[in-house]
């Protein structure tokens, strides 16, 4: 009973004051509206950026790094240690006995996949002319089940190396400057002067040049022939885990069990995460400001209405409304302001997001990176609720604080 | 007198205003109130009477001396349990009506009732119909306040001051601002209150006529009472 007067109250100021209301609430609208559209946008370009490195990095790395010789002399508490012009060992980066190094990691509880690698410097030929890139020996089937490359195959599929020592899977650079299609042959030489004849028997086109233009995919053991290497030579292992975010965690934990370098794709990629922080810092002050903004529209309704009212208040007070209760009443117009004013924000950036989303970019990008996330219609929601509460607080304790006799004796 | 149930009493009441400079507004008041009396406070512009009464009322809360309400002692109570004391046992009137502007007559009425909570709904509704009925006003129930005439509205803010059945009725004024007419409508409807339902009275006025035909007048001057005078005989004044 005592909490419905106060609602009465504070509807029918709602009600009999429209155009307040609506004013008020227009300004959360709009300012939810526009939190939740440049949230979106943010949230979409990172993940489209994540995707972006995730199409060519693992979560976790694991190679032989150069080393830097040792010195000469050891260091000893009574002489300086002598380094004659340190430089990086010529021993060879290959990881020993990578096979039992695999097994041992896709036996961890925290690896979803793996995979083994072979890289080489490769020059694609056709007559004269030719192309300089890079090759990497993979099994293919492993690899796109984590890099997705069957996904941007335009011609042949990925299970056709299978087996296949001497077919070869080029990016759609290499074989428009070639002009060479599926089924055609390509002469392919690496740095340590192996050729090779191989078989196209797939082209793929990520939308990135530098992958387009210069990457191919052969078996591990061909990738070990152009080296010259063994069959237990591998230049690298990548593994995905459960959880990107955490892979940090789970690199510290690889690094306990092996000697060569385990790096995570954020170290890998630090420059363009550093980006990404930067610009949803940016994006987060930005829409936060015009919230912020926003919420004052209530503040300064509000506080004009007590202002117009502070008789009513007044015989609030006097027939035994407590300061508790005037509060309340104030408190839930804002809310209620808040509320209308946040719904219709909520549904206006949906509607900005959905037609955001249908704007097609071209080249790689596609469609502009935007999506609906339930996530940040909720933050957006519990943020304009929260500061239309803190906007209408002081002007709601202002009311409480009315002395009724100082009215009365005007 | 001394017959008659005291519903309120004061022993001691001072009070300072400190603007501009510091000065003694109310000394040593001590008086009692019984119930089912019709007291009028007079006094010349600046003599206490009102200052007096919003100590009285319990919203003003910053005197010295205490106050009693039904041999409660009320000063240094919490502002809350006040809010909630004036709720159940305090009516109001004032010079201006202070009816809510958005509100149907009823609905002002209703408002102190439904804070209180004591009756549902509907139970409210009947008895602010019946009050408003009783002062001359149904036919206007529906109606905003400000269609309603000086009078009218006045009688509504009386409707609302009796909707929760206070032990006393406090009004400043009640009839500061209304013609001769309504006056004499306001005054007998307050007697009619006071001596039909056993509720006390006490008003601050100006207005000797008024004054004069009240069960009894308390005339301050300059913070202090100098006379408890009853105009009319015991005989009139029939405590219950």
């Amino acid at each position: 009973m005592k909490k419905s007067v106060n609602i009465d109250i504070a509807v029918t100021h709602i009600i009999t004051r429209k155009k307040q209301t609506a004013v008020a609430a227009l300004g959360v609208t709009i300012g939810v509206a526009i939190y939740l559209f440049m949230n979106s946008l943010s949230s979409g370009f990172t993940k489209f950026s994540r995707d972006e490195i995730f199409k060519n990095n693992a979560h976790i790395k694991i190679y032989k790094d150069n080393e830097i010789c040792e010195p000469i002399m050891a260091s000893a508490a009574d002489c300086t240690a002598i380094i004659i012009n340190p430089q990086i060992t010529t021993r060879s980066n290959k990881i020993i006995n990578p096979e039992a190094l695999l097994a041992s990691v896709k036996g961890l509880p925290f690896v979803v996949n793996a995979l083994a690698q072979v890289s080489f410097d490769a020059f694609y030929n056709r007559g004269k002319a030719q192309l300089r890139g890079n090759g990497s020996g993979v099994s293919m089937v492993e690899y796109d089940a984590m890099f997705y490359i069957g996904k941007y195959m335009v011609g042949g599929s990925v299970a056709a190396l299978q087996g296949n020592l001497n077919g070869i899977i080029i990016g759609s650079g290499i074989a428009d400057k070639l002009s060479l299609g599926m089924g055609d042959n390509i002469t392919v030489s690496s740095s340590y002067g192996v050729v090779k004849i191989m078989k196209i028997v797939g082209i793929f086109k990520t939308g990135s040049s530098l992958n387009d233009n210069s990457k191919s995919y052969v078996n591990v053991s061909a990738a070990q022939q152009f080296v010259l290497q063994g069959p237990s030579y591998i230049s690298a292992i990548f593994l995905n885990t459960p959880d990107p975010d955490q892979s940090g965690k789970f690199a510290a934990q690889l690094q306990q069990l092996t000697p060569y370098k385990v790096e995570d794709w954020k170290t890998t990629n630090a420059d363009v995460l550093a980006a990404d922080k930067t610009r949803g810092a940016m994006m987060t002050a930005i829409s936060f400001s015009i919230l912020l903004v926003a919420s004052f529209g209530i503040y300064n309704i509000l506080s004009a209405t007590i202002s117009q009212k502070i008789n009513d208040i007044a015989i609030l007070k006097a027939t035994g409304f407590s300061g508790k209760d005037v509060i309340r009443i104030f408190m839930y117009e804002a809310v209620m302001m808040g509320c209308i004013g946040t719904i219709a924000g909520l549904l206006f950036g949906g509607v900005l997001i959905g037609i955001m989303s249908k704007v097609y970019m071209g080249g790689p990008v596609g469609y502009f990176p935007i999506r609906f996330e339930l996530p940040l219609f909720m933050g957006s929601m519990l943020l304009g609720l929260l500061i239309t509460c803190c906007a209408g607080f002081f002007p709601a304790r202002k009311a409480a604080a009315v002395d009724p006799v100082e009215i009365f004796r005007k | 007198m001394a017959s008659g149930e005291v519903i309120l009493h004061t022993k001691g009441l001072g009070k300072y205003f400190h603007q501009p400079v510091s000065f003694k507004v109310l000394d040593d008041i001590s008086f009692e109130a019984y119930r089912g009396e019709f007291l009028t406070l007079v006094g010349k512009s600046g003599s206490g009477k009102s200052t007096l009464l919003y100590c009285l009322s319990t919203m003003d809360t910053t005197y010295e001396g205490e106050l009693f309400i039904a041999g409660e002692k009320i000063t240094g109570k919490k502002a809350d349990d006040l809010a909630a004391l004036r709720n159940s046992s305090i009516g109001f009137v004032f010079q201006f009506h202070y009816l809510l502007p958005e509100f149907t007559c009823l609905k002002n009425v209703m408002i102190p009732a439904l804070k209180l909570g004591k009756y549902h709904y509907r139970e409210i509704e009947e008895r602010a119909y019946a009050k408003l009925e009783a002062l001359g006003l149904k036919d206007q129930a529906l109606k905003q306040t400000s269609k309603l005439s000086g009078g009218q509205q006045q009688r509504v803010s009386i409707a609302r001051a009796l909707i929760n059945d206070p032990a006393i009725i406090m009004c400043d004024e009640p009839t500061g601002n209304l013609d001769s007419k309504n006056t004499g409508i306001v005054f007998d409807m307050f007697m009619q209150i006071a001596h039909d339902s056993g509720q006390t009275i006490i008003a601050v006025t100006h207005d000797n006529d008024f004054a004069q035909a009240s069960d009894r007048t308390i005339e301050l001057a300059d913070g202090k009472i100098i006379s408890h005078d009853k105009i009319f005989g015991s005989s009139d004044f029939r405590p219950r």
